[in-house]
């Protein structure tokens, strides 16, 4: 299978990465070659396999409800791009 | 709002935020009203590495609402990541549940319209599942930025889904209200739609009866039941004229503006709504056991419905006064605490007292019942001495004023006490009202022929006027048959 | 000192023949003479490992130092270190200053160990031979115009050049095993679970596991003690007991220690595509190891071809969701110019991440996309299911599994970066046992043409780290190929 610069160009907007005019293409060729590899994927008949998404078959452990994290904003906010008045600025937000 | 051509589909979604003291999946605390980010901690803001760990208290919550309307509690439940890019959303994804959510099915009786038009319906739900709730994007502008608070992010919230089961604005608020009063009567969510607390999207569409179903459209973020109401009654009209008018209804996200009465289409977030749902890697499958369903079972208190049959049934109640008094879990429990103490026989009259003079009291103060400076035990013994006759309604009135201001003092025969300290006791004795008669009626020749001449009003009057020689501790039932007597005698 | 291991430095620093703070120099020193031509550190912290040293001496003085006190080791800059850059290798976090230490640091750090420094890695673990950094690429210490291997290629050459005795690593599908294997070194990534995910930036998060760089396996399995166990902030650590990784590790009872040991070697990893170099490499190691008393027995992993592709779905899905978070909000790198929100984040994105990185993203997006998931990312999980079952089929027949730990010995830099495909096919023996979950090791059997490392990799059964360690132990008792140096 095969991907079209259109299909290309909607999965960079989903994952909401620019990619320049010039690149489309050399992206486009090697994400087909990627593909071609997954591919072999495809033929294998897996009818009535469970998925895997964990080697152990354990189930999740409970955190006990009560409140443990102190007040770090400020060293969080030292790592922050903008901050203003103990908020993350970001160009405006357009409901 | 619909005409009757058109038959009007609905469907909820409500989100409501669970009152854990933490985090569904850390350890920050959920107070509301902290300054900006200071309860948003390394996994609540998504710094790199951070993993997150599930909150019990949030899982026994969806485990008590599940068990509370008759759903299945999953066994085994998945979450999973539902990815999309907004600044409020700190992972660029939100942990939610999708093929597999803790609690299936389930339904919820309502009650609808008044007086002999009411009517009860059951309403099927879909699904309620836990997911994390986003932070904030602030309205004010900081030179033309944004602001992000992330102190909400995190917050467990259960999304509980209808079957497009409502056919109209007045069901639909029925069933947000019966929904609203239930997870505050299990003590699940503190319901407070100011600060977002209990938020409501209405799936609307309309259809010819017996057609097949239109394309809806979503009403987002409505917090309050008024608001619920307008933004239905609007869209339903706005659909039937765009369809009368020839044209199509296309899905989409809208809001309701309460200042314009109107919905209008969001600027969508995503142009293509592909969440790319996965099981999260990050968490495991959750796991209830028959045990614990069991333990939360045993633990549920009264279910309002149970109660309501309970006060129909055991103690006579009228549907519309017992579904009143099941309304919420606080006046329910002050009517079953007063009851107790008067017994079952005063049933009634309590019924009258909590749903009458006492709710009036407490909405004007803005008080929950279980504030009320009137306990249940005094409000008993005042019942009791309309009852046997020591003092008369409206007498009892002026006396609850009292109970209400303290006076009488804590205890439970306070009404007493009041009596006294007033001399309200109603005069019983036939003498002495006959006495009175006779004084009004002698200052009041002008009624006394009005009355003679056929004017049913007069006689009122003189009861009044007998009523006010008395300082109304007349017994009303005397003063009238005595008066009638005297009158036709 | 510098070729010491760990037994012997341990006793060196309690006997008072060298401090922390003398060994802690040393080793910073060979850094400095020697990171400009490996490129193997990203950040070295002289300040702070001299402090931890110094309170290192003060624990060995009162008696209370642990295995660990006062040893130097350096982090992949994966694991997260309070107060100190952690770049993941990326530009996206070039002025990442952490607030918070991972689990396995914090675990180190109480346990005395002196962190010189963060080394350098494949962009977020994405790569098979440390030439996706922003950092510029790791320079194999056996021969500097050749890869390291990956991701995690700073680790493993720092260790094999002696910049540190040991050193922290994480293995998505290979990238401890398959850099140890090429610069001549032990290296073992632990049963899923085993090792806390907390503050270790996640790339594949089903997938990933930190793992351990040593000379040799005794020393593994030192460090490997001192990084695992269970942490209640990673819902994927398991709660066990805490478990003693060297209990194996013993002189050889006898001239055949390794008696009654049953290897297993898939007729799949034996098949072509291994290098001849290899090849020879591998059966004289297999060769020893009968000597030594195990029997070798064939036995089949049939699915094992598609490991890769398999893991080209699960990996990017993944990770192109764990990478969402890196948006230029709240850390990390935000682009300078922009006109509104969207474009902040599609700027801040394609600036912030290489191509391999942007690659997988890519990848992962679609194959999660509407109407993909079934035929993508369900049946890779699907396939996962039955390469674990292989192996459980294979352990019925032997006790540890096998096999080289790469076709090849380590490429010239710049060979294969043309075309990942061919990059993600060097994995082909390593990618199956992340997938099944299972503990593997690397450790060094030989060289091949160029005198360039080769190793054997040995996979065990859920928990068997501990037999894992011993089998490679007592093989290194017996050869000297994990003492061999680079010049």
């Amino acid at each position: 299978m095969s991907l079209t610069t259109e299909q290309v160009l909607r999965i960079a907007g989903l994952a909401r990465i620019e990619l320049a005019d010039g690149d489309v293409e050399a992206t486009r060729a090697k994400l087909n070659g990627i593909f071609g590899l997954i591919e072999q994927m495809q033929a294998v008949d897996t009818s009535g396999v469970e998925p895997m998404s964990h080697p152990q078959d354990v189930a999740q452990r409970l955190r006990t409800d009560v409140a443990t994290e102190p007040d770090r904003r400020e060293a969080f906010q030292r790592v922050a791009p903008q901050t203003e008045a103990g908020l993350y600025l970001v160009p405006k937000v357009i409901e | 709002m619909s005409r009757s051509d058109w038959e009007v589909v609905i469907g909820l979604e409500v989100h409501a935020q669970l009152n854990t003291a933490s985090k569904i999946f850390s350890g920050a605390s959920t107070a509301f009203g902290a300054a900006p980010n200071v309860q948003a901690c390394a996994v609540d803001i998504a710094l790199p590495g951070v993993l997150p760990v599930l909150n019990r208290g949030a899982v026994e919550r969806a485990i008590r609402f599940g068990l509370a309307i008759g759903a299945n509690v999953a066994s085994k439940s998945v979450f999973a990541r539902k990815n999309y890019f907004y600044p409020d959303l700190p992972k660029g994804y939100q942990i939610s549940q999708f093929e597999l959510p803790v609690v299936q099915g389930g339904e919820i009786t309502i009650r609808v319209g008044e007086g002999d038009k009411a009517y009860e319906k059951t309403v099927q739900l879909t699904r309620a599942h836990l997911e994390e709730d986003a932070g904030k994007s602030l309205h004010e502008d900081f030179h033309g930025m944004s602001g992000i608070d992330l102190n909400r992010a995190g917050t467990p919230l259960l999304e509980i889904v209808s079957e497009p089961d409502m056919r109209s604005s007045a069901e639909a608020v029925a069933y947000a209200r019966a929904l609203h009063a239930l997870v505050r009567w299990i003590d699940i969510c503190d319901g407070n739609m100011q600060e977002g607390s209990f938020r409501c999207d209405a799936n609307v569409s309309v259809r010819r009866p017996g057609g097949p179903l239109g394309t809806r459209r979503e009403i987002k973020n409505l917090n309050s039941f008024r608001f619920l109401q307008q933004a239905i009654d609007f869209e339903v009209q706005w659909q039937i004229d765009t369809i009368e008018d020839g044209g199509r209804i296309q899905q989409a996200t809208v809001l309701f503006d309460p200042d314009t009465g109107e919905t209008r289409m969001m600027r969508s977030k995503e142009d293509a709504h592909d969440y790319r749902y996965f099981p999260d890697p990050d968490l495991l499958p959750l796991v209830i056991s028959p045990e614990w369903k069991a333990r939360v079972a045993s633990e549920m208190p009264e279910l309002p419905g149970a109660m309501k049959a309970r006060f129909m049934e055991q103690w006579g109640l009228s549907a519309y006064d017992a579904t009143t008094l099941t309304a919420s879990k606080e006046v329910a429990a002050f009517y079953q605490a007063t009851v107790d103490a008067a017994g079952v026989a005063q049933a009634k009259p309590c019924a009258n007292w909590v749903m009458g003079d006492l709710a009036a009291r407490l909405n004007k103060a803005e008080l929950d019942a279980s504030a009320s400076p009137v306990s249940p035990a005094q409000l008993a013994g005042l019942v009791a001495r309309i009852t046997d006759g020591t003092i008369s309604n409206n007498i009892g009135k002026k006396v609850f004023e009292a109970l209400w201001n303290g006076e009488g003092g804590t205890d439970a025969n306070a009404a007493d006490a009041i009596i006294e300290a007033q001399g309200l006791r109603q005069t019983n004795d036939a003498g002495a009202i006959e006495a009175m008669i006779d004084e009004v009626l002698a200052a009041n020749q002008k009624s006394v022929e009005e009355f003679r001449a056929g004017k049913d009003k007069a006689f009122n009057a003189l009861v009044g006027q007998v009523m006010r020689a008395s300082k109304g501790k007349a017994n009303p039932a005397q003063v009238n048959e005595l008066l009638k007597r005297k009158l036709e005698g | 000192m510098i070729n010491a291991s760990l037994t012997e430095l341990r006793a060196a620093l309690d006997a008072k023949r060298i401090s922390s703070v003398e060994l802690a120099t040393l080793f910073l020193d060979r850094i400095a003479a020697h990171n400009p031509s490996l490129n193997a550190f990203i950040t070295v912290d002289r300040d702070g490992a001299l402090a931890a040293a110094r309170a290192a001496d003060a624990r060995i003085a009162a008696g209370n130092a642990g295995p660990l006190t006062g040893i130097p080791l350096a982090h992949k800059d994966v694991f997260c270190t309070e107060g100190v850059l952690t770049t993941c290798g990326s530009k996206m976090l070039s002025n990442f200053v952490s607030p918070y230490d991972a689990h396995v640091v914090s675990l180190l750090k109480a346990a005395g160990a002196v962190n010189l420094g963060k080394t350098n890695m494949d962009e977020f673990a994405m790569g098979s031979s440390n030439e996706n950094s922003h950092y510029g690429p790791v320079k194999n210490p056996w021969d500097t115009t050749r890869i390291p291997g990956g991701s995690s290629g700073g680790s493993a050459a720092a260790v094999a050049a002696r910049l540190a005795p040991i050193a922290t690593g994480t293995d998505t599908g290979g990238s401890v095993r398959q850099p140890a294997g090429h610069t001549g070194i032990t290296g073992i990534k632990p049963t899923y679970g085993v090792v806390s995910r907390y503050g270790m930036i996640a790339y594949a998060s089903s997938l990933d596991q930190g793992g351990a760089f040593g000379a040799s396996a005794a020393d593994c399995a030192q460090l490997l003690t001192a990084m695992a166990g269970f942490d209640e902030r990673d819902s994927t650590s398991l709660e066990r007991p805490a478990e003693d990784y060297a209990r194996e590790i013993a002189a050889p009872a006898n001239d055949k220690p390794l008696a009654g040991l049953r290897i297993g070697l898939p007729r799949e990893f034996f098949a072509e595509g291994m290098a001849e170099d290899v090849r020879a490499a591998v059966e004289a190691a297999l060769d020893q190891y009968r000597k030594l008393g195990a029997t070798t027995v064939e036995v089949s992993l049939p699915n094992a071809r598609l490991a890769i592709p398999a893991y080209y779905v699960i990996a990017p899905a993944e990770a192109s969701s764990n990478l969402s978070r890196f948006d230029g909000v709240r850390y990390g790198h935000r682009a300078a110019e922009y006109r509104d929100l969207a474009e902040m984040y599609a700027k801040s994105r394609a600036e912030g991440f290489g191509a391999e990185v942007k690659r997988r993203i890519l990848v992962g997006t679609y194959v999660l996309s509407h109407g993909y998931y079934d035929a993508y990312y369900l049946q890779a999980q699907k396939l996962r299911r039955l390469i674990a079952q292989d192996f459980q089929a294979a352990f019925r027949e032997c006790d540890v599994i096998a096999g080289p730990t790469s076709p090849t010995t380590a490429w010239a830099i710049g060979e294969k970066t043309d075309d990942p495909v061919q990059m993600y096919l060097s994995d082909i023996y390593t990618i199956a046992v992340n997938l099944a979950g299972l503990p593997g090791l690397s450790h060094p059997c030989g060289f091949g043409g160029g005198n360039l490392p080769v190793g054997l990799q040995l996979i065990g059964d859920y928990f068997g780290e501990a037999r894992l360690l011993g089998t490679a132990h007592q093989y290194q008792q017996a050869t000297d190929w994990h003492l061999r140096r680079p010049a």
